[in-house]
């Protein structure tokens, strides 16, 4: 930077990633067309796998310059403070997207077009098994991320924090594995009746986000263990943590709704 | 930029290479340029369609758009054939509303004033130094242009009836949607999706930029109406659209996986399309006209050379505007079959809105009570902007009664509304704001008989366009058809007459900004146009520098009250 700066936001040099991310989007939404449309001949997910390699190595470019720029001090006190305004925002945008999902599954549920919920001839899960598990198994990660992040950012104790976000991801792990097996195991099917749909793409869509702050957290532990992360520096830390406790709120408003009440 | 290939030139700092500058830009003013020109080209697109579409309605009857010149060639379709040469291809006129429709609505207005004008003008206004997340931006803009390439994709892809495109109306409802053949409509629900994505991108760096990086002293009682405006627009973006998101993923899991969320015959429910639909597409009205509103203002208060009157209402104006939009949806589905008692609540909740609204007409009237008025271009633009903008709100008023509705869903009366506050109203805003600005963005000023003569051809275009097409709907004119009763020739003539003035006066423009990029006279003061445009980016030089504010403003350089 040739130019004299005097003051504390961040101003960054051109980037590729935004358009290489943006080609990938591209690619990847087009090749999906391509392989989920039963209007065409044959399906193939070549396109869509293309596209999709573009957009995780764009993410992984990205946030590598990103974590680069934050160990090289860019991210001032201000900065910061536009960080969590942006991470609060996005998991904002998150909230209104499961909105859509409930709403669905309210209209549904409340009002059903033949009169019953749940429909009739569907077999729902019982939410006293596995489901009340995975409702502590998410507990139990969300207070595991908790106690990491006391660990670095009150007592500045690394190996607590390795050891928090490390039980946080097998936790997370865990649920998923829990969650693929619940639903390997469903007497309703994707198709061809209301419920499912409902059921599965609200709880799918946790799902996928579980895995996405699964991987957060992971990175995080990952960068932890190389000493990113001081009690004035762990920003990259709290977002997860954020977004995994959402993830976790989300679950219990669809442990209510959906399994208990609406099964 | 020691990385970057770069031109010197008299700036103090070197401005990277062409492909650096405008393909990986960082920079809040290169990319609201870029903002604008794709709005501009895709606006072309999509004023062309209006122009087919008001040809062939010109006469009743159908004469262009034929089946039999599906296998004659695509210019063929500029040809009138007599009736009885013609079958009517109704899927192409339904290709021609949707485009239009769904261009206008996600690609051309909010792009052109939010991402345009919100991106170089609501970071200087603040005296920020560039927006929060500089590279973020450009992958908005990026996602913008990825959405747009997808819709066009779309465009060409093989659709319903057998044909290219989706027919199926902008708002995609179900069961049409659902059941349309071919990929269209697939490649056209991510088009929604990439550049909705990009919109909330955008919304969380607006929302941040304005929350954070205010110029000190700035409380938000005294931030500039425009970027109260970004705001609130950036709010219904982030809290709106991703309920489109989820209700366009049911869409596509409904088309090609089977799933029934809209499908009565397994339990589903079309009606649940609309209602997700509006509680996007209510806000995505106000998200349209309110960064109009900023505009306006800062231009009514320069030509009537006073401080607008009333600025903290107008600001809570606009908040209300905003929030009253989240909670009026259904009044768009007043025939579906609801119950009265929710009829009754969304007609109330509707008139509520006409209260901030009132507001703010009213400042700008009493802003420009006394004033010392100065007919300049963009001022005349403010002016259309208030006359037509009142009438299609005075309609809305009408159309917001759900006994009334009953008469005129549906017909060209709301069509006719909807383009006053729209087509009228925020693309005038857009207009006001190009000739208020051009000069602080391109450095040269347009030749001020051309912007005038734009303006009035375009005035009296798009009034002889859609001023009669209000009395089409009181007759019961069915809007979306490609035909009508001979009993609505002679308005339909005229309104055809009207679109025509109109694109010729577009054109004009077009003409009008590469003459002043190219041969406009250079502007030589930071402030070409007096005291009362008091916002920061007319401290700045025409244009400004790449990197602006790089030492914070003082409160004296905005602030008149500040000794």
């Amino acid at each position: 930077m040739a130019h004299a700066k005097n003051h504390d936001y961040h101003i960054l040099s051109p980037s590729p990633w935004p358009l290489v991310g943006a080609i990938s989007a591209f690619v990847m939404l087009f090749g999906a067309v391509l392989w989920i449309s039963p209007q065409l001949q044959s399906n193939q997910p070549w396109v869509f796998l293309i596209g999709l390699a573009g957009v995780l190595y764009t993410m992984y470019a990205w946030w590598s310059d990103v974590v680069e720029e934050a160990q090289q001090g860019d991210h001032t006190p201000v900065v910061k403070i536009g960080l969590r305004y942006a991470v609060i925002l996005f998991i904002t945008s998150e909230v209104f997207f499961f909105v859509a999902w409930f709403w669905s599954f309210f209209k549904h549920a409340l009002y059903p077009m033949d009169g019953v919920w749940p429909p009739e001839g569907i077999h729902t899960f019982d939410p006293w098994h596995l489901p009340l598990i995975n409702t502590l198994i998410l507990l139990c990660s969300g207070a595991a991320a908790t106690w990491a992040h006391h660990a670095i950012a009150h007592d500045n104790d690394r190996k607590a924090l390795v050891q928090g976000l490390t039980l946080a991801v097998l936790l997370g792990v865990l649920f998923t594995i829990f969650q693929v097996y619940e639903y390997s195991h469903a007497e309703f099917g994707f198709s061809g009746n209301i419920y499912g749909p409902n059921f599965f793409m609200a709880t799918g869509f946790h799902g996928f986000h579980v895995i996405i702050g699964t991987i957060f957290l992971a990175v995080c532990l990952f960068r932890a263990l190389k000493g990113h992360f001081t009690p004035e520096a762990h920003i990259g830390f709290e977002a997860a943590a954020w977004y995994w406790h959402f993830v976790d709120v989300v679950w219990l408003f669809l442990f209510a709704a959906v399994y208990i009440w609406g099964g | 930029m020691a990385d970057v290939a770069a031109n010197t030139t008299h700036d103090e700092h070197a401005r990277p290479g062409f492909f650096t500058r405008w393909f990986l830009s960082t920079n809040h003013k290169d990319i609201g340029i870029l903002y604008l020109f794709v709005a501009g080209a895709l606006g072309l697109i999509s004023v062309m369609m209006t122009v087919y579409m008001r040809m062939e309605l010109m006469n009743p009857g159908v004469q262009y758009m034929c089946l039999e010149n599906l296998d004659a060639g695509v210019l063929s379709n500029l040809t009138a054939r007599a009736a009885e040469d013609c079958t009517p291809n109704g899927h192409l006129w339904n290709v021609m509303i949707t485009y239009h429709g769904v261009l206008m609505m996600f690609f051309v207005v909010i792009p052109a004033l939010f991402g345009g004008f919100g991106n170089y003008f609501m970071p200087l206004m603040i005296g920020a130094p560039d927006m929060a997340f500089p590279r973020m931006n450009n992958l908005s803009f990026w996602m913008y242009v990825a959405g747009s390439s997808l819709g066009v994709a779309s465009l060409f892809a093989p659709g319903g009836n057998n044909q290219l495109g989706s027919g199926v109306g902008w708002v995609l409802y179900a069961p049409l949607s659902t059941s349309e053949g071919g990929i269209s409509m697939d490649l056209a629900i991510f088009a929604v999706h990439v550049s909705g994505a990009s919109s909330i991108l955008g919304a969380i760096n607006m929302i941040t930029t304005f929350l954070n990086m205010r110029a000190p002293g700035m409380t938000l009682h005294k931030t500039p109406l425009f970027a109260w405006s970004i705001l609130v627009t950036a709010f219904l973006i982030l809290l709106s659209l991703p309920v489109l998101a989820g209700a366009i993923t049911m869409l596509l899991t409904d088309r090609n996986f089977g799933t029934c969320f809209f499908d009565p015959s397994c339990g589903g429910d079309p009606v649940l399309y609309q209602h997700l639909l509006w509680f996007f597409g209510h806000p995505e009205v106000y998200m349209i006209i309110v960064p109009g509103f900023g505009i306006i203002s800062h231009v009514i208060a320069t030509f009537s050379r006073k401080p607008i009157f009333g600025y903290l209402p107008m600001v809570y104006a606009m908040i209300a505007i905003g929030v009253l939009g989240f909670v009026v949806w259904a009044h768009h589905m007043y025939t579906v079959g609801m119950s009265t008692t929710q009829q009754s609540y969304f007609m109330l909740a509707t008139m509520v809105i006409a209260v901030p609204t009132g507001v703010k007409i009213f400042s700008w009237i009493a802003t420009m009570w006394g004033g010392s008025i100065e007919f300049k271009t963009p001022m005349l633009w403010a002016f259309g902007f208030l006359f037509l903008f009142t009438v299609g709100g005075v309609t809305g008023v009408v159309l917001s009664q759900a006994p009334l509705d009953r008469a005129y869903h549906d017909t060209y009366y709301v069509v006719a509304h909807f383009h006053y506050v729209m087509s009228l109203g925020a693309v005038f805003c857009i207009f006001a704001g190009v000739y208020y600005w051009i000069g602080k963005m391109s450095g040269r000023q347009y030749p001020e008989w051309a912007g005038q003569l734009h303006f009035w051809a375009m005035f009296i275009g798009a009034n002889i366009t859609f001023f009669p097409q209000h009395f089409l709907g009181m007759q019961g004119m069915p809007r979306r058809y490609i035909d009508y009763n001979e009993a609505f020739a002679t308005w339909n003539y005229v309104s055809s007459i009207g679109a025509f003035i109109t694109f010729a006066s577009f054109v004009f423009f077009i003409g009008v900004v590469f003459y002043t990029l190219k041969f406009g006279k250079r502007v030589t003061s930071n402030n070409y146009w007096n005291e009362y445009a008091d916002t920061l980016e007319w401290t700045l030089p025409c244009p400004p520098p790449e990197h602006t504010f790089e030492t914070l403003p003082t409160p004296d350089m905005w602030d008149k009250h500040h000794h």
